[in-house]
């Protein structure tokens, strides 16, 4: 079957331009995707082999495999790399590239030349990053608490802080791209009503991207100023107060939390919708609770700090206003399932992945709703509960929607077909994978195991022995996709325009599609996922 | 390792059992909601598959839907909230006739002191049924003081002090961790609660290598760094006499007044200029880095200990008033 098919010559974006510089100097927003796909798998990979070398260190009880500072070292480039260098920029930086223009029926996003700096930004972040890493580290975590970094850890703070100093501007100018694009750029007849809601959701998440964003600029500018100059902000000594780096940080990094869970949702909301041949159930309540979670999520920072010696009155308002983000989050859920009722559905790897999300965001969620009971958090927070907590929420959801995302307009970016039986075998290894690493973690939550141990005592071991061979299952899953993508590229067999007779802009023009994407810009008189009006061609099936 | 594979944690303080009641009834609630959802999906994706002749029966949407399923989480989330509030607000407010134990944190040990001047390091011995407050401070980074079998956590901060306090109520070991990520060796500064029933700890305390009690060494420095000069106890001195203050509230120059708590003496003694007293200047120096923290837990004791004597009491007896109301609560 390994035949080499060639795609009829039609000039599109792919073919437009060979060599480096044609790359390089871009200012196509695809291959800006596509730059950015590179990049952001390069760092995925990278991250995942901390990830690998912490579960290794956790497989047993002593601290045996690495050294103590070796493995504070490692969860936390860990945590910076996979927080900053991948599900930040994921969804919205190869996907939102790729797609917000396309599906607006725009030539390109509003400020071409801005997106690609955006990406050398992105990649001067990274070298700072991977510089970093290579000559010594960190070891504060991500979440870089003062006056452990301003005055005691003698690690590389600084270049770290610049790398996510430096990467932040890369996410605020995509963010201002997007919404100037969806503002300005819609063809004729795409109203707000008739926008996808998959840019409904980047046009979210730009909102919160240029407005959290700089908040964390600013803070880590305050912990360079007192590490380096001892000014007093954080650190008591000095007159500072450590829970005002707490409040700074969280002010962003709980909105970074909805920068990376939004565009994801809105992949969702494609992929159900296609699989199952209807229209969204309550469009409008989807879309408005997208910018529901954007703007509620500005106002629930600190409950990440109810045992931080806060003020117990501030605790029960913080813990209040989490329990109102929950209901925009419920809304969707429930809108997707509805989706499927009395629709036509098939198992497609995109569809499958959608519905392991559904899963996976569920079980995330819900548990969240226990972290933002203040009782129950006292307990609960800084243990694995909130490890695996966080993970199935930013990881497991993240990654389901960005992996069937993939999928699902892999046809449209490369022209190509993926292999449809190692795609289900994937899904299936990721899922399964991902449940039985991280679903252990909250039972050892629960028996009290705090996060960022190096060594435990011994009763936690066999739920650890769990979690690290569901990490394995779960590295093979993540391998997979790269491979068959990779391999399909040039062995895949030449994708139709619309392949999964969906309905929506990008599937109107060719695969992969010309440069400015439209030979002619469209008209819009039709809603989104009008399913009603469109034929639907065989379904690929597996073979 | 299979045979010591436990599934919930032990339950050693009054605390637990409240904790765990909420606990199950959040997973009752949403584990029913993970069952009601996944079942609908799976279902919907078995039921309307794809197959030949059938077509999706388009729906637009249902605004009776989007309310209860709106409103009906929102009842249950007040419930968690409400639930959770009163739980927080015991867990944050430890009862007045609690023992305290002063505890200082630092990379990577816990110091404990008790009332009695009994030392001990990441060890805490207690007993059964005694209400106990840990007043902890940090010398260094951000610690957390976290007793898994008591379901209490609280971070432990450098330059002020923060509480927990808990009523242990079964007699065995339990795990101390250190729970907020502290350097190196965080996962090393861990410790044990010893729990013990209260003639077994009084013999413990009886046993132990016992230094003056805390009040009383800090009547000493209150002596020796010359606190006494100026802070006499007939209000004499040229600063305000602190017989009585602790507890109560304190009116200041700017107008403002404030509740004499542990952080409040420990701020005057640090950054006297921060809150004068009414009718006073602001001529204190500050006794930043001039002091330990654990001759601040000694002096604190001591402010503590001359609030609690019976009115009327001559002045100069009053450190040994205060220990004797705390060895006649442990007798």
């Amino acid at each position: 079957m390994a035949s080499v098919t060639t795609i009829p010559e039609q000039e599109n974006y792919l073919t437009n331009g060979y060599g480096i510089k044609s790359w390089l100097l871009t200012t196509d927003h695809k291959r800006i995707a596509m730059l950015y796909l590179a990049s952001i798998t390069f760092f995925f990979f990278i991250g995942g082999i901390f990830a690998l070398l912490v579960r290794l260190e956790l497989l047993t009880p002593e601290g045996d495999f690495l050294q103590a500072d070796t493995y504070n070292k490692a969860f936390t480039m860990h945590g910076m790399i996979m927080v900053f260098f991948f599900l930040i920029p994921v969804v919205p930086a190869v996907l939102g590239n790729f797609l917000v223009p396309i599906m607006i029926g725009a030539k390109d996003l509003a400020f071409p030349r801005i997106n690609l700096l955006s990406w050398y930004l992105y990649m001067i972040g990274g070298v700072l990053i991977t510089h970093c890493m290579l000559t010594g580290g960190v070891d504060t975590g991500w979440t870089f608490y003062t006056p452990y970094s301003t005055a005691f850890t003698n690690t590389k703070i600084i270049e770290a802080g610049l790398a996510a100093f430096v990467a932040g501007f890369s996410s605020i100018f995509t963010g201002l791209n997007f919404i100037v694009t969806i503002h300005r750029m819609r063809a004729p007849g795409m109203t707000w009503g008739r926008l996808p809601l998959f840019i409904w959701s980047n046009y979210a998440t730009s909102l919160v991207m240029i407005l959290g964003t700089p908040v964390i600029a600013i803070t880590i500018i305050l912990v360079a100023a007192e590490r380096l100059f001892h000014l007093g902000i954080f650190d008591p000594r000095l007159g500072g107060d450590p829970l005002l780096f707490q409040h700074l940080f969280w002010f962003y990094s709980h909105p970074a939390v909805y920068i990376m869970i939004l565009p994801s949702m809105g992949v969702i909301s494609e992929l159900i919708t296609a699989f199952s041949r209807k229209r969204i159930f309550g469009y409008r309540f989807v879309a408005f609770s997208s910018i529901g979670i954007a703007i509620i999520g500005f106002l629930v920072w600190a409950h990440h700090m109810f045992v931080s010696g806060m003020s117990l009155y501030a605790a029960l308002i913080f813990s209040f206003l989490t329990y109102l983000v929950g209901i925009p989050s419920a809304i969707k859920v429930f809108n997707w399932t509805a989706t499927m009722y009395k629709g036509s559905i098939s198992y497609t790897t995109p569809m499958l992945y959608a519905m392991g999300f559904i899963g996976l965001f569920l079980i995330g969620g819900l548990t969240g709703l226990f972290l933002a009971c203040l009782g129950v958090d006292v307990h609960v927070t800084d243990t694995y509960f909130v490890v695996a907590h966080f993970h199935y929420v930013m990881v497991g959801s993240v990654l389901m929607a960005y992996l069937g995302g993939m999928h699902f307009w892999w046809p449209k970016i490369s022209g190509r077909m993926y292999p449809e039986g190692w795609g289900r075998l994937a899904a299936l290894l990721v899922f399964v994978g991902f449940n039985l690493t991280f679903f252990p973690q909250f039972v050892l939550g629960y028996l009290g195991m705090p996060r960022r141990y190096w060594q435990y005592k011994a009763e936690f071991q066999v739920l650890n022995i769990f979690s690290t061979a569901g990490a394995t299952i779960l590295g093979v899953g993540y391998v997979l996709p790269l491979i068959y993508f990779m391999w399909s590229m040039r062995y895949g067999k030449p994708a139709t325009d619309n392949p999964w007779s969906a309905a929506g802009l990008e599937w109107m023009t060719s695969s992969p599609p010309p440069t400015f994407n439209f030979d002619e810009t469209p008209v819009v008189d039709f809603e989104a996922y009008d399913y009603e009006h469109i034929k639907e061609a065989e379904v690929p099936v597996a073979h | 390792m299979w045979t010591n594979f436990p599934l919930w944690p032990e339950r050693a303080s009054t605390m637990a059992g409240n904790v765990d009641a909420l606990y199950i009834f959040l997973l009752l609630i949403c584990g029913l909601m993970t069952v009601l959802v996944s079942t609908a999906v799976i279902v919907f994706a078995v039921k309307y598959r794809k197959r030949l002749g059938h077509r999706a029966h388009q729906i637009e949407g249902s605004l009776g839907l989007e309310i209860t399923w709106s409103v009906i989480p929102l009842f249950a989330f007040f419930t968690f909230f409400a639930w959770g509030a009163v739980i927080y607000f015991q867990e944050r407010t430890p009862p007045r006739d609690s023992m305290e134990v002063y505890t200082v944190a630092k990379q990577w040990m816990w110091k404990f002191e008790h009332p009695e001047g009994a030392r001990e390091i990441n060890a805490l011995h207690v007993p059964t049924n005694r209400n106990v407050k840990v007043i902890m401070t940090s010398q260094d980074v951000i610690h957390s003081f976290f007793v898994p079998a008591f379901r209490i956590k609280q971070d432990v901060l450098p330059g002020r002090y923060t509480i927990a306090w808990f009523r242990a109520t079964k007699p065995g070991t339990y795990h101390l961790f250190c729970a907020e990520y502290c350097g190196t060796q965080h996962s090393g500064m861990t410790g044990d609660v010893v729990v013990m029933e209260p003639a077994q700890y009084e013999a413990w305390l009886a046993g132990g290598s016992t230094g003056a009690p805390l009040p009383v060494t800090g009547q000493g420095l209150f002596n020796q760094l010359g606190c006494s000069t100026c802070h006499q106890i007939d209000g004499r001195g040229r600063g305000p006499s602190l017989a009585g203050v602790f507890g109560n509230k304190v009116s200041l120059e700017d107008g403002r007044s404030v509740t004499a708590d542990e952080n409040y003496v420990r701020e005057s003694i640090i950054s006297p200029g921060t809150k004068i007293v009414v009718g006073y200047k602001p001529i204190m120096p500050t006794f930043q880095g001039l002091i330990s923290d654990d001759q601040l837990n000694a002096l604190v004791a001591y402010v503590k200990s001359i609030s609690q004597q019976q009115p009327g009491q001559p002045a100069g007896s009053e450190a040994t008033a205060g220990t004797q109301t705390k060895s006649q609560q442990v007798h």
